[in-house]
């Protein structure tokens, strides 16, 4: 029972890091029907921020919660600003361009991204410090609850209930949903469109740094690839709910990130991705929108 | 109020509109007919800043407007009825009508714009909390008329208000769009190919062939000319 409770404990840790991501990809999705292939590297800069923050506040001695919360801050501002200038140099010139141009686009951009922190730091795994303290009541369940998988859990909790309000009840949400189901009658109804799209790209961001220094101070370590796998799992998770559909993004990603767990728990971590990709293509065939995915028949 | 100059559009190398010119006052109804792909659409979308214009010139009470961007276009007071309605179908009756209002920030006058459009039309009321897309075609246009309204326009742009109605529904949106007209003081400008519906409650009428406007002159007169019955009134 207690082998059960933790690996489903850490399947969640996983279902949360992977839906912090996965709305990126989905809310952009949504809106510009781009798949943002550089959306893991922005993961990837916000965990090297937050290490790069961390560590001097660390040498200057500062308060270990100070850290946690500066270095997270840091780490959304930074990333956001990444997110918000990728879109503008590298989508937003190719809006009115064929479907693939700016997909490809996004593929350089990610390999660009990673080379570019691979050339300014290392290609080494750097050791990231455990910002999270360990907390003295968790200890009669650290058989199967980390610290840290509290905190991404909690975390991922009340950053999943604001994004429901800001997407559900301001002015800035109501004008993202419109955008993305109609963006000429956006535009009619006096919606600038490009600021729309450029919310959408930094809520995406933000989202991603958070994730990213959660998984690295849980798992300790960085290097310059991370962003690669975590964007192609999460990528996978919001194919799985729907791609578009933010519920969908998080549904899929904590049914891939406990499928993954258990797989790897009660198998063999050899078959971590065997599984979660037997998964997809599993859900693909019953349901090709994906779990909450609108249904894509087009009246021709 | 709106002047349209010698305008000129063009889809890649095709040109949709060859040069027009029209003009129209504040407190009228203005109609353009027209038969399918004559451009009458491209005209409406040209005004709100979707397609942009090649050549010519737009004014908006004196102020050009056929370099400025759609959302400022709105701001300034054109708002538009596109063709086929576009209701966003996820979001509530409600919620679409809070788009409409995209541009203001006067809470409290919103607030009573939108009890005013519940007791316009009391069906859209029952259905707030439903989601656009539920709702039948006159209900949608109905909205989308309403959406248009929340912006508080003083010129409206209407296309094709009556496409795929029932009759019946199609004589009850006319009347709310000289209600709107008379009651507002609200400057329309509509699209039609139900001509013969459009010319009845129009003060002026504009005819457009391929791009080009043909014809323009008094509703009266425009429902009398022989040209005109034998193309677009089918008698």
């Amino acid at each position: 029972m207690e082998y059960f409770l933790e690996l489903f404990m850490g399947g969640l840790t996983r279902g949360s890091i992977y839906a912090l991501i996965a709305l990126g990809y989905t809310m952009v999705y949504g809106i510009i029907e781009l798949i943002n292939f550089a959306h893991g590297e922005i993961y990837m800069i916000g965990a090297f921020t937050a290490l790069i923050t961390a560590s001097v506040l660390a040498v200057m001695g500062v308060h270990q919660f100070a850290i946690m919360a500066i270095a997270m801050l840091a780490a959304i501002v930074y990333s956001s600003a990444y997110g918000f200038t990728v879109e503008k140099i590298a989508y937003k010139p190719l809006r009115h361009a064929p479907r693939l141009s700016p997909l490809i686009s996004a593929i350089g951009m990610s390999i660009f991204l990673q080379n570019y922190v691979l050339l300014a730091q290392t290609s080494d795994f750097l050791p990231f410090p455990s910002l999270i303290p360990d907390f003295k009541f968790l200890e009669p369940y650290s058989n199967y609850l980390r610290p840290t998988e509290l905190v991404i859990l909690l975390t991922t909790a009340v950053v999943m209930v604001f994004l429901t309000l800001l997407i559900k009840f301001t002015k800035i949400g109501k004008a993202m949903r419109a955008t993305a189901q109609d963006r000429t009658m956006a535009m009619l109804l006096g919606v600038n469109v490009n600021r729309v799209i450029s919310t959408t790209f930094v809520i995406g961001s933000a989202l991603a740094a958070i994730g990213g220094v959660l998984i690295a101070s849980h798992i300790g370590q960085i290097n310059f690839f991370i962003g690669f796998i975590a964007g192609i799992k999460a990528f996978t998770a919001a194919v799985l709910g729907g791609i578009g559909s933010i519920p969908g993004a998080v549904l899929g990603s904590f049914i891939l990130g406990l499928t993954e767990s258990f797989a790897t728990g009660y198998v063999s971590s050899d078959y971590e991705d065997v599984f979660a990709f037997a998964l997809l293509v599993l859900i693909l065939i019953f349901r090709p929108g994906g779990l909450l995915g609108k249904s894509t028949t087009q009246k021709v | 109020m709106l002047k349209v100059n010698g305008l000129s559009t063009y889809y890649g190398n095709i040109q949709a509109l060859k040069g027009i010119s029209m003009e129209v006052a504040e407190g009228e109804i203005i109609t353009l007919i027209g038969a399918n792909g004559a451009g009458k659409t491209t005209t409406l979308m040209s005004i709100s800043g979707i397609v942009s214009s090649r050549q010519g010139e737009i004014f908006f009470l004196d102020k050009p407007i056929h370099a400025m961007s759609p959302d400022k276009i709105v701001s300034l007071g054109i708002s538009q009825v596109p063709e086929g309605r576009r209701i966003f179908p996820y979001l509530t009756v409600a919620e679409n009508l809070d788009m409409g209002a995209y541009l203001r920030s006067d809470t409290e006058n919103i607030k009573k714009d939108m009890a005013y459009i519940w007791d316009l039309f009391p069906i859209l009321s029952q259905r707030r909390h439903q989601a656009g897309g539920t709702l039948s075609g006159g209900e949608q246009q109905m909205l989308a008329i309403s959406r248009a309204l929340m912006a508080r326009p003083r010129l409206l742009l209407l296309d094709e208000p009556s496409l795929g109605l029932a009759p019946l529904v199609v004589k009850q949106i006319f009347e709310i769009i000289k209600k709107i007209n008379t009651e507002n003081n609200t400057t329309i400008f509509l699209v039609e190919q139900n001509a013969n519906m459009a010319l009845k409650i129009a003060h002026r009428g504009y005819v457009m062939e391929n791009g080009v406007i043909t014809m323009s002159d008094s509703s009266r007169n425009l429902l009398c000319n022989e040209a005109v019955k034998k193309a677009y009134l089918g008698l």
